[in-house]
């Protein structure tokens, strides 16, 4: 997600800090952009599971290796995105296979800005309250049942649906605000 | 400003489902894992025997200094020591 909480450090500071060999600012970014990397990998490019970790695992080495060169600490997104989307056309094209390079790009832009407005609703769950974040993320995100989420939050499993009616209508109101 | 029904907002959150969590455990670890390819590199830019022991077998010299050996580290490796 793009932040992970509430007090969420904004990109830039956080780059900053990674920059100054802060291994828990480390820590945090990748969490912050694990799944827009993802995202990107599966669903815009649609490789393959081998494929999209060799990926993942290469764009945070590049990330890792040459955020000294990012000339403005807040592009951060833009410029992850980039590289993943450049990383992925690599990918394709070292497959052997002949790939319509143009008809991919094509298509995973318009998947990308999915991608995009995803990450820009996620950033307001930040202004929820945990409890919220975390049934809307397990549901929606991680696809568990009302009952998983029920046994893992040690809520009833009945109450689970309202819940999430609940925190939706809150998200739309932060959203909306 | 895009508005959002609940629906559509249900819709939008399930596109960014997590990646896989020992994907993201190994790009956290990618620090320390420099570290462990500059010790490796730094050794055997000074010991031929080591040198040549490492490079007949670069998952094995990771695996030895506690470092996954993952491709994109071995492939890492491998370019350092070329």
């Amino acid at each position: 997600m793009a932040h992970t909480s509430a007090a969420a450090q904004p990109d830039g500071e956080l780059v900053a800090r990674c920059r100054a060999g802060d291994t828990e600012a480390w820590n945090e970014l990748v969490e912050r952009f694990s799944r827009y990397v993802f995202a990107i990998a599966t669903q815009a490019f649609r490789l393959a599971q081998h494929d999209a970790e060799d990926v993942f695992q290469d764009v945070f080495a590049k990330v890792y290796e040459r955020l000294g060169t990012l000339r403005s600490d807040d592009a951060i997104r833009p410029w992850i995105g980039q590289l993943t989307r450049n990383r992925c056309l690599d990918q394709l094209r070292a497959s052997g296979r002949v790939v319509p390079v143009a008809e991919i790009e094509e298509r995973a832009e318009e998947v990308i800005d999915s991608i995009d407005e995803a990450l820009a609703v996620r950033e307001g769950l930040e202004h929820l309250s945990p409890e919220c974040r975390e049934i809307l993320d397990r549901f929606f995100a991680r696809d568990e049942t009302y009952r998983t989420i029920g046994e893992s939050l040690s809520l009833p499993a009945g109450t689970i649906a309202s819940r999430i009616s609940r925190c939706l209508a809150r998200l739309r109101d932060e959203l909306a605000s | 400003m895009t508005t959002y029904d609940e629906q559509r907002l249900g819709e939008v959150l399930r596109r960014l489902p997590p990646a896989p969590a020992g994907w993201v455990e190994a790009a956290k670890e990618l620090p320390r894992a420099r570290v462990e390819l500059d010790a490796i590199v730094e050794r055997a830019e000074r010991d031929a025997a080591f040198r040549a022991t490492v490079m007949g077998g670069l998952e094995d010299a990771l695996r030895a200094s506690g470092v996954e050996p993952r491709p994109v580290v071995v492939e890492h490796l491998r370019k350092r020591l070329a």
